[in-house]
């Protein structure tokens, strides 16, 4: 399996240049792209010219970072420098931030080739993909079946070997959720562990930036490249990080990891318990001490979620009215056409995100909602807490299921909305998750597990996954055409 | 929790989007349904609960009083749909 | 009428800071440069820009509120205030809502020769928005307008009082006082015209006697003193019209046209004023110590109010001159350097209300900025005193001073207005115009004893001015009466 970690050695070794590994996927890329469908804008020329120099730095006996050279590609809510950022909107398909992002910046720095930008749900709002104002991801395991969202094409990018690896963003699981469908790696950082300069606003204080891997390594190398504190951000964390390579130790024998029962639920389908269950005896055969816990207010998350990650949406995406970017719809006054450039430069999910955000806030509301929400994210928060003064981490499935049909759900936003159970508490916590492969469905769909750890643990989140990966290779499957020859 | 199609018509005004009148029902529906379900905050005692606005415990971070260099007047204006003597050009502020 | 009604105001100040760089991004916040030339990804609300807080906009918000007898907020934190504008990129103002920086304070002002206080609800940080140009005489006949967004995420404190106005001038004496403390504070350059201080006047009238307030109005757009003043008497007037005829005053914003001297509707109270404040997520909260308080508190510059009282105490200067001397900062410095220069202070304030004010205000200047320093003036008192030059001859020196930058020791040498005090060059003088004006001195000497102010006059032009004038009269006196 082509990873991050392992080209690089080639590289080094000499074995491959970076541009002749760059033309490699690209070739992939042109091969399964009519099928997958993950990207929205190509990059190619930069990317040949990155890989160019990183080739030169090679050359001159130069050391070079772990990712330099090696072919990612960035979610389009991602800001790079005079590149499309469309968010997978109609709204903003034709903008061309003139600014780099804090995490494309510490990219560059580090020999970033990027081969283009990367299908969502429209402003991240989704969990399938389906909500792309501008392509139709498909799942590289079955494509009748959705990606997962909101970065499904990040997910769908790595699975499918159009990239080695991704950005994605989550805000209620929309690393996680599209990693588990696609069977690769989705970690969530802790909320300020990773800069969100730069990453087009869904719900501010729930957004994060993060990796989407083939395997474990590669999340705790491409989250070393990005993370750190920014002082461009005033919710980034300050003080030095961690060098998360340090964590990749197969040994989990001190460890507690809690099961919190509460994300065991009824609509939990079969397959899905059965690979957590398995999971969990893997670890115990591992060594690590299981317990189960209780949190009892998750159920309240995903209200909670949805009222606070809307009322913030609702204010995020005011600012495209046709005045200074973005599309506009010309119109005698501005009222109109700011009111007929929103109504047909976002699509339905989006308008009706904003109606019920704005609705939530407004005058008569915000007490009944959104500061209950709050109130609820700090009861979630502190239950959490609790949790880890006793565990040093939470198993748990990353979505209720594997990846369904396209359109089975997305007529029925609620139902959309209960998709992202597992996933939300931690953004709302702002602690960090990622999603590792599990195990395959009956129908043989990939299965993600969960794992949970406190405020800027990613280290034992890491270390845990680690041990699990290297335990299970039976989990490690690649999908059908994500082999790429190099 | 239902939402009125009067309250879907003024938050509706503050969002600038355009419910059309043959789409209103639905939306009524599609908001209510939702509401319906987070009203189950209700059956929680949130009484001294403190806010929680952030996920990370920050305060005071500030940057110091110094110029940075604006952005090239060019690309300030890049994206602009309609631009005029350097200004964003806009259509008339009032309502006729 | 106006015996019938009384006017309750309460007046919303929004005064820009005096930083280098713009409230959340390093944009300059200079004033004019051309148009989107001072913008960058976080000021022109780009996707995915975030604001990082200017510390100075903190430490100058706690100053005023400081100086305005405020209680300062250990935890306050921003806002999303959320209506759209095109001057207002993101359509939010990230403002401060429930927990401003500063509660609860006051100010003094005279009306009358009277003392009244003011209250002050609140002070909060905020960001200015853009400005449009419209393409018309008027926003309403414009059928586009021109954004430029300089301006944008200018800081800003809003200063908002309790309705404890009660007339235009009232409130003119507010503005009045606020600005000389901004400047004082060295916050704000507190010029109306310029925009850097704006005033929203919430204006209502009721029956004098009466508890329940009238419905308000608010006027926006009022950019100068006399604005303020005749903005507010307008409406006033306007509001008790319109009850008089039996009809209702309408909450509503108005605009102030100071060509025509009217206020105008602008738009009524409506659904749009739902602001849906909410936390700024992408803000952190401010926490402010006692400590630093104490330590904002200490270092704040002696206010109008305290510089008065020790004019007045020590310099021993008149109420009225004391007031005039600190309605500036600057003018009031210029005293006490001159002071310390070794001046008395009421001479010094006699030369500063007289001959060096017009000169200041002739060439548009301040006190700051006087070609005549404190040291030359103190040096130039210094010889009225010695009895070196006389104070007719310091008129001419001052001005001297004043275009040459030069002390009164070398102008008076160079120019060689050395007064006369020897006795006997008078004398000569004094002999010569009694001799050559034979009417005034038989006048004189009839009994008009104002005719000896014209021999003065006349020994003076003789002498160009010299002459001491004590001993010009003393021996006029002595020669006329033997």
């Amino acid at each position: 399996m082509a990873t991050i970690h392992e080209l690089h050695k080639r590289l080094v070794n000499k074995e491959i240049s970076a541009v002749e590994l760059t033309q490699a996927v690209i070739s992939h890329k042109e091969k399964v792209e009519p099928t997958v469908h993950a990207y929205l804008s190509d990059s190619h020329e930069r990317a040949l010219a990155s890989a160019k120099a990183v080739d030169e730095a090679i050359a001159k006996g130069e050391a070079i970072s772990p990712l330099a050279g090696i072919p990612g590609a960035v979610k389009d809510n991602i800001c790079i420098k005079d590149e499309p950022a469309t968010c997978a909107s109609k709204m903003l398909e034709h903008f061309i931030p003139p600014y780099n992002a804090s995490v494309i910046e510490q990219l560059n720095n580090q020999g970033l080739v990027s081969l283009g930008k990367l299908n969502m749900d429209e402003f991240a709002m989704g969990g399938s993909t389906e909500n792309s104002a501008l392509a139709k991801t498909t799942n590289p395991w079955n494509a009748d079946c959705v990606p997962g969202g909101s970065s499904g094409g990040s997910a769908a990018a790595v699975s499918s070997g159009s990239a080695i690896w991704a950005l994605g963003s989550d805000t209620g699981g929309s690393i996680r959720q599209p990693a588990s469908f696609c069977g690769v790696v989705g970690l969530k950082p802790t909320y300020g562990n990773v800069s969100r300069y730069g990453l087009i606003a869904f719900a501010s204080s729930l957004d994060q930036i993060g990796p989407i891997t083939r395997d474990v390594t590669d999340a705790a190398l491409v989250l070393n490249a990005i993370t750190g504190h920014d002082p461009k951000d005033s919710t980034s964390i300050p003080g030095a990080r961690v060098d998360y390579t340090q964590s990749l130790v197969a040994d989990v024998k001190n460890l507690k990891i809690g099961v919190p029962k509460e994300f065991f639920g009824e609509g939990l389908h079969g397959d899905v318990r059965k690979a957590m269950e398995e999971a969990i005896e893997t670890y115990k055969k591992l060594g690590a001490e299981i317990v189960e816990v209780s949190l009892p207010n998750s159920k309240y998350a995903l209200s909670a979620y949805y009222i606070i990650a809307l009322a913030e949406a609702s204010s995020n995406l005011a600012r495209y009215d046709g005045v200074s970017y973005g599309l506009r719809v010309p119109a005698d006054n501005l009222v109109e056409m700011a009111t007929k450039t929103r109504t047909e430069g976002f699509g339905p999910e989006v308008q009706r995100r904003i109606l019920l955000g704005t609705y939530v806030l407004s005058s008569g509301y915000y007490d009944a909602y959104y500061l209950k929400a709050l109130k609820v994210r700090r009861l979630i928060k502190n239950e959490f807490d609790e949790a880890f003064s006793k565990v040093d981490l939470l198993l748990s499935p990353t979505a209720p299921n594997a990846a369904y049909k396209f359109g089975e759900k997305v007529n029925d936003p609620l139902a959309m909305y209960l998709e992202d159970i597992c996933t939300v508490p931690a953004n709302l916590a702002g602690i960090p998750g990622i999603s590792i492969p599990a195990g395959m469905s009956s129908n043989n769909l990939p299965i993600g597990m969960q794992l949970l750890g406190p405020a800027m643990g990613e280290d034992v989140l890491l270390r845990a996954a680690f041990a699990f990966e290297q335990a299970r290779p039976d989990c490690q499957l690649v999908a059908p055409t994500g082999e790429v020859s190099i | 929790m239902k939402i009125s199609q009067e309250e879907i018509k003024k938050i509706a005004l503050l969002s600038r989007l355009e419910v059309k009148a043959d789409h209103i029902s639905t939306v009524e529906k599609e908001l209510s349904d939702i509401l319906s379900y987070v009203a189950e905050l209700n059956e929680l005692d949130l009484e001294g609960v403190e806010p929680m606005a952030h996920a990370v415990p920050l305060h005071n971070v500030f940057r110091e009083d110094e110029e940075k260099p604006s952005l090239d007047h060019k690309l300030a204006l890049s994206n602009a749909p309609e631009a005029e003597d350097g200004y964003f050009k806009v259509p008339r502020v009032v309502q006729e | 009428m106006s015996s019938k009604y009384e006017t309750v105001i309460g007046l919303e100040v929004h005064t820009e800071l005096k930083t280098n760089s713009k409230i959340f991004c390093g944009c300059t916040t200079e004033f004019g440069g051309s148009q989107n030339t001072h913008v960058c990804p976080v000021c022109l609300g780009l996707p995915g820009a975030m604001p990082v807080l200017n510390k100075k906009v903190v430490e100058y918000a706690i100053k005023v509120g400081l100086a305005l007898n405020c209680e300062i907020l250990q935890f306050n934190k921003f806002d999303r205030k959320n209506y759209y504008y095109p001057d207002l990129p993101k359509n939010y103002q990230t403002s401060q809502y429930d927990l401003p920086i500063c509660l609860n304070g006051y100010l003094d002002i005279e009306v009358e020769g009277e003392t009244k206080r003011i209250g002050i609800t609140r002070i909060h940080m905020e960001e200015d928005a853009g400005k449009l140009v419209h393409s018309g005489s008027t926003i309403s006949d414009s059928n586009s307008s021109n954004v430029d967004y300089n301006r944008t995420g200018v800081p800003l404190l809003e200063i908002v009082s309790e309705p404890d106005l009660r007339s235009g001038a009232e409130a003119k004496a507010y503005v009045e006082k606020l600005r000389s403390i901004l400047q004082y504070l060295d916050v704000s350059d507190g010029r109306m015209e310029e925009g850097s201080l704006r005033c929203d006047a919430n204006v209502s009238v009721r029956l004098r006697g009466t508890e329940k307030f009238g419905t308000r109005t608010e006027t926006k757009n009022v950019n100068s003193l006399t604005g303020i003043q005749k903005a507010i008497e307008y409406e006033a007037l306007r509001q008790a019209q319109v009850l008089e005829d039996g009809g209702t005053v309408y909450q509503e914003t108005r605009t102030w046209d100071d060509a025509q001297g009217i206020t105008l509707a602008m738009r009524k109270k409506d659904a749009e004023d739902d602001y849906r404040y909410f936390p700024e997520p992408d803000l952190v909260p401010i926490v402010i110590s006692e400590e630093e308080i104490d330590e904002a508190r200490k270092n704040l510059p002696e206010l109008p109010d305290a510089k008065i009282a020790r004019f007045i105490s020590d310099y021993g200067l008149s109420v009225t001159d004391s007031t005039i001397l600190t309605a500036s900062r600057k003018t009031a410095d210029y005293l006490d350097a001159t002071v310390k220069a070794g001046a008395d202070a009421k001479t010094v304030s006699n030369w500063m209300l007289g001959d060096l004010s017009k000169m200041i205000n002739e060439n548009g200047l301040t006190f700051a900025e006087s070609k005549v320093s404190p040291e030359n003036l103190a040096g130039m008192i210094s010889l009225i005193e010695k009895g070196t030059i006389s104070g007719k001859i310091a008129k001419k020196v001052i001005i001297s001073m004043w275009e040459s930058g030069k002390d009164a020791e070398t102008i008076v040498k160079e120019e060689g207005l050395v007064q006369i005090t020897d006795t006997g060059a008078i004398e000569e003088i004094v002999k010569q115009v009694i001799a050559n004006n034979p009417q005034p001195v038989a006048d004189f000497k009839g009994g008009n004893g104002k005719a000896i102010g014209f021999l003065v006059g006349q020994v003076m032009k003789e002498s160009k001015g010299r002459a001491n004038p004590g001993m010009v009269n003393e021996l006029l006196q002595k020669f006329l009466n033997d």
